[in-house]
């Protein structure tokens, strides 16, 4: 058995050479056409970490620092690293239970036994400290610096709002977050996130398969450092803020003061309010659910978003609108007899001179003298129904920002409601007149406006007829970059000539002379203008309101008080509106027994 | 009538140089596979690439002992060496240590011996001894049954402790026997078992039927050459099937499962092609219809075997290979893994050292069996192409060289030693790149470790030494 099959050697080498050459088409498809291995290796061996930037520092109008960061601590796992530990000690140190770490642990090895996953989000500082120590004690585990809030005062929590977690929804939106990113939630955060939030970066390692890190991809040249967020300043007078938070205390209600001038927020005040220090860190989780079920309800930002009836401050508008269309002139003079009746419409009045003139009318509040100016507006024989009378009753209301969203830039702002000429068309079917909606004429009925519109109002009549949108950042990184829209003058639908008899009748209303119904609110020297009011609430007591600018001639501040149940205008809110006005203009207080009795006022409030 | 010549003039330096260059290829790829930078010196003592270079010299010092061995030697020993070797495989299935699964390490202090590679050389020794002995001719039975028993047994051996992958190889050896007047028919067969056996794995067994019945209704037209006979088979086929199958399910009220009523009608006719064969006395068409009924039977079997007899892991493997299973964690994660790797190296490779997926270990057993990772990656295809390119000139070296043997043992040797190496080729580097399922054994010369290195080395250079001396033994 020899040569006989030698013809066997070719067969035999072929199948060696087709082998071989299946392999090398094989191979060259895999290593040169298909790019998808490339990829894949990529993918395999480089790990993106995450740089997170700071968030920029927040200042209020005189440059205090307000919201600056603190250094917080996420507690990583990896599962693939992890060896047996001293649970006990851990535990001990952390704080946590030996329940919680098997869970997240195991949540962990679901996720990815090689990849890192959060453990223990933002370890505070001192327990980190303590932790660092110990660190080499827990292979597995690992440390990644983060930022947090910190709050310099525990103030304006509705308006800085706060920061949280993304969620899905935001990263839909928003291809620049990730899971795990902070986003402002609300307030300021919410508003200014894209220049709070700064830019991430990226630090690029080289992992072997372990997720072990073995170095830089190419000495760090595609890294990118983190951009910390642009520093903001706000608006707010963070002295007269706290002031603010602090006579509002014992009350439920909302206080915004604006300047005129410039339309920037002064002050933003609702309460009951919160430690803005609770929503950062671990405890945010357990403090919200616990502010969010508060039956007072301390999350409700009542500035700008509870909706009230105007009460007597209303008045001003009407008697702007009786005015601009020619239905009253100043002289107008109406009698009272402690009240109004009409057929069995009855409208009272409490004991003031009789009659009055338009100043008059402002200056005591008198709701018979309203109730005849509004007839005369809605009755006007120059319109040609009292629908059409109706509709430019409400275009004029309208023009002052009411029944509508002021577009500021404060996010979850409420528009409230100016009822329309349909919606009384409705109800009523057509058949009602200036007496069915009589309500209207002192600033009840369907009114509904936010403390924020009521400010707005005070700093439109401060202006003799226009105003800026009320907003709440002055500065971005030192620039003057606000958006333009705030930069520009909203004119009302009045002449500003029809201005300066309102202003008197409000400068009266406070400093007399005879009498007036915010008289405790005068400040010798300051000029103050307001107007009571007095929301009747079927619900409890009535809502105490006063809006006011001061001084009377280039007001600094107008501001708007709000408090509910508080009873008269004069009871409460004049007090904390004439202080805080004071206490902006002339950083002084003069009347510490008024501080003292809002201290002590207490109203008790019904459990909803 | 002898002469006695110097070996060193006569020995094939261009194999000699073709090994010492993919041994040190192989050495400087595993350096890159596990290199670590605490351990940059390639003469580590402590690393695989230094413990590799201490095997290489010790091989190199079994070349030259093989070198210098009287040739006559290897023929007069290979039975001698032969019982040696199949005596280690028993002891090691009692006293090896147990690594991954599989007794089959002999420890000595700090050396590990894996007697399956040097069973291979034994049993090519023996496997030539006897093939080229007088009694050994081809167109006996016998004598390829006795061959046969002469791989088996260490295959069986082998196969105890377990290591399948070490057992495929021993298939090489049909390769072997072909050249010496195997009938190229049944090797044939035996490749037709072999893509049945996948096709069954994969397909029902009703498609596994058909695929049978179309093989054989080839065969039996190649064999008879009539299209009649074809069209009588084929018709008759479908016939019954469908007639069986009415009968059964309408009248009988038999389950409908069309599998049986096929092999029913296969058995049918079976019967009358088995009538037919004794009126017209067609012997080839006999075989036909046997090894038809044989296909079917080990078909079946196949799929038993599967289940009971190949451990988790392997049946995992195989049915990743056959792509009845994901699991981009466990088995299938090495496959996937070794092809980004060498899929990412490109045209030229990343570079010496620079490959990502070999040097951050997420190529498993990157240094032994996966040892072609780190060339494809970090050489790219060109050096893939080198690499198997320079495998391909040394197995024709070698064919080439047992070709010119005068003496028959020589010869059988020679071919021996290429188809094994041809073989663990073939499955190291198809494994590695998707093609053939994972089963671990190592890439000649390149793979690290002792054991599989002197093996090779061994198996080579008693080859070059029977060939330095061909022109002495004239039979």
């Amino acid at each position: 058995m020899n040569n006989q099959f030698a013809n066997r050697y070719y067969i035999i080498s072929g199948i060696f050479v087709l082998v071989v050459l299946i392999y090398l088409i094989r191979l060259f498809y895999m290593q040169i056409i298909d790019t998808s291995y490339k990829f894949s290796a990529e993918n395999n061996s480089q790990r993106y970490v995450t740089l997170y930037p700071a968030r920029g520092l927040i200042y209020d109008r005189k440059g205090q620092l307000i919201v600056s960061n603190q250094a917080a601590y996420d507690l990583m796992v990896n599962p693939q690293e992890l060896r047996p530990f001293d649970t006990a000690t851990f535990c001990s140190i952390l704080g946590i239970t030996p329940e919680y770490v098997r869970q997240t642990i195991r949540k962990a090895r679901n996720y990815s036994r090689y990849k890192s996953s959060p453990f223990l989000y933002q370890i505070p500082d001192s327990v980190y400290a303590a932790f660092q120590e110990q660190l080499y004690r827990f292979p597995g585990f690992y440390v990644q610096p983060r930022t947090l809030r910190h709050y310099e005062r525990k103030i304006a929590a509705h308006f800085l709002g706060y920061v949280g977690e993304v969620d899905s929804s935001h990263i839909k939106n928003d291809s620049y977050y990730q899971m795990g990113d902070y986003i402002g939630m609300s307030g300021m955060e919410k508003a200014y996130e894209k220049e709070l939030r700064g830019v991430k970066g990226v630090k690029i390692y080289l992992v072997d398969v372990h997720n072990r890190i073995k170095g830089s991809l190419a000495n760090g040249r595609f890294d990118r450092p983190a951009v910390q967020g642009k520093n903001v300043t706000a608006t707010i007078d963070a002295d007269l803020q706290a002031y603010g938070e602090k006579l509002i205390k014992n009350f439920r209600g909302g206080i915004v003061a604006i300047e005129p001038a410039t339309g920037e927020i002064l002050a933003l005040i609702s309460n009951p309010s919160y430690d803005p220090q609770m929503l950062i860190g671990r405890a945010r989780a357990i403090n919200f659910v616990r502010l969010r079920d508060d039956p007072s309800n301390p999350l409700f930002n009542r500035a700008l978003q509870s909706k009230n009836p105007p009460g007597s401050t209303f008045k001003l508008l009407n008697a702007l609108v009786g005015l601009q269309t020619g239905a009253i002139t100043p002289q107008s003079t109406f009698g009272c007899a402690r009240g109004y009746t009409v057929g069995p419409v009855h409208v009272g009045c409490h004991v003031h001179p009789t009659p009055l003139d338009l100043i008059g009318g402002i200056q005591y509040s008198c709701n018979a003298y309203f109730c005849n100016v509004f007839r005369r507006i809605i009755d006007n024989p120059k319109e040609k129904n009292r629908f059409s009378a109706y509709q430019h009753w409400r275009d004029l209301v309208m023009s002052f920002g009411l029944g509508k969203k002021i577009q500021t830039d404060l996010p979850h702002e409420l528009g409230g409601n100016i009822p329309s000429l349909e919606y009384y068309n409705r109800i009523y079917r057509n058949s009602w007149n200036s007496v069915t909606i009589i309500s209207l004429s002192i600033g009840q009925g369907e009114i509904g406006i936010t403390p924020l519109q009521l400010a707005n109002m005070a700093a439109i009549i401060a202006n003799r007829g226009y105003y800026y949108i009320p907003h709440s950042v002055r500065l971005i990184n030192g620039y003057d970059s606000i958006d333009m829209r705030f930069k520009q003058k909203q004119y009302t639908a009045f002449d500003s000539s029809l201005f300066d008899i309102v202003v008197e009748g409000m400068y009266r209303a406070v400093n007399g002379p005879g009498g007036g119904t915010a008289l405790n609110g005068a400040v010798k020297g300051l000029d103050i203008c307001g107007k009571t009011g007095t929301a009747q609430n079927p619900h409890g007591d009535d809502h105490s309101i006063f809006i006011a600018f001061a001084p009377r001639n280039n007001p600094k501040i107008a501001i708007a008080v709000y408090i509910e149940n508080g009873g008269f205008g004069a009871t409460i809110a004049v007090p904390i509106a004439s202080l805080m006005i004071e206490k902006y203009l002339t950083d002084t207080i003069t009347r510490p027994w008024y501080e003292e009795y809002l201290r002590t006022k207490t109203i008790i409030y019904p459990k909803k | 009538m002898q002469r006695n010549v110097n070996v060193w003039a006569r020995v094939d330096w261009f194999t000699i140089i073709l090994y010492l260059v993919m041994v040190l290829m192989g050495w400087v790829n595993i350096y890159a596979a596990v290199y670590s930078e605490e351990h940059r010196s390639i003469f580590d003592w402590n690393m695989r690439y230094g413990k590799q270079m201490l095997w290489i010299g010790a091989a190199i010092v079994l070349a030259l002992i093989s070198l210098s061995i009287d040739t006559r030697a290897f023929s007069f020993f290979a039975y001698f060496i032969y019982a040696l070797s199949l005596i280690s495989l028993m002891l090691v299935l009692v006293l090896g240590k147990e690594v991954n699964g599989a007794r089959a390490w002999f420890e000595i202090g700090q050396l590990r011996l894996q007697p399956t590679e040097f069973a291979k050389v034994a049993t090519c020794l023996a496997v030539a001894k006897y093939l080229s002995s007088y009694n050994a001719r081809s167109d006996k039975l016998k004598t390829w049954i006795i061959a046969g028993i002469i791989i088996a047994v260490p295959a069986v051996l082998i196969a105890l402790q377990p290591d399948i992958g070490s057992v495929v190889v021993f298939a090489a050896f049909t390769l072997t026997f072909y050249r010496e007047g195997f009938p190229g028919i049944i090797l044939l067969f035996g490749f037709l078992l072999v893509f049945l056996s996948l096709i069954a794995l994969v397909a029902s067994p009703f498609t596994v039927l058909i695929v049978i019945l179309v093989i054989a209704l080839i065969a039996f037209f190649i064999v008879r050459q009539r299209i009649p006979e074809l069209l009588v088979a084929i018709v008759g086929l479908t016939i019954s099937y469908f007639f069986s199958r009415m009968i059964a399910v309408r009248l009988l009220h038999f389950p409908d499962n069309p599998y049986y009523y096929l092999l029913f009608a296969t058995g049918v006719m079976g019967v009358i092609a088995l009538v037919n064969i004794v009126r017209k006395k067609i012997r080839y068409v006999f075989w036909i219809v046997f090894l038809t009924f044989v296909a079917i039977g080990f078909t079946y079997s196949i799929d038993y075997f599967f289940d009971n007899f190949l451990q988790p892991h392997q049946q995992q493997r195989i049915n990743i290979l056959l792509g009845k299973e994901s699991d981009p964690k466990g088995a299938e994660y090495n496959v996937a893994q070794s092809k980004i790797a060498i899929g990412s190296g490109g045209f030229f490779g990343k570079g010496f050292l620079q490959g990502t997926q070999t040097k951050f270990n997420f190529v498993p057993e990157q240094s032994t069996d996966f040892i072609f990772c780190t060339v494809g990656e970090e050489w790219g295809f060109v050096g893939s192409f080198i690499v198997l390119g320079l495998f391909v000139i040394l197995l024709l070296r070698i064919l080439h060289l047992s070709e010119l043997q005068r003496s028959a043992f020589s010869r059988i040797y020679g071919y021996g030693v290429a188809t094994i190496m041809f073989m663990h080729v073939a499955i190291n580097v198809g494994m590695t790149i998707g093609l053939l399922p994972v089963i671990g054994i190592p890439l000649p010369f390149f793979s690290y470790g002792g054991s599989s290195l002197w093996a090779f080395t061994l198996l080579l250079f008693i080859f070059l030494r029977l060939d330095a001396s061909r022109l002495e033994v004239l039979r």
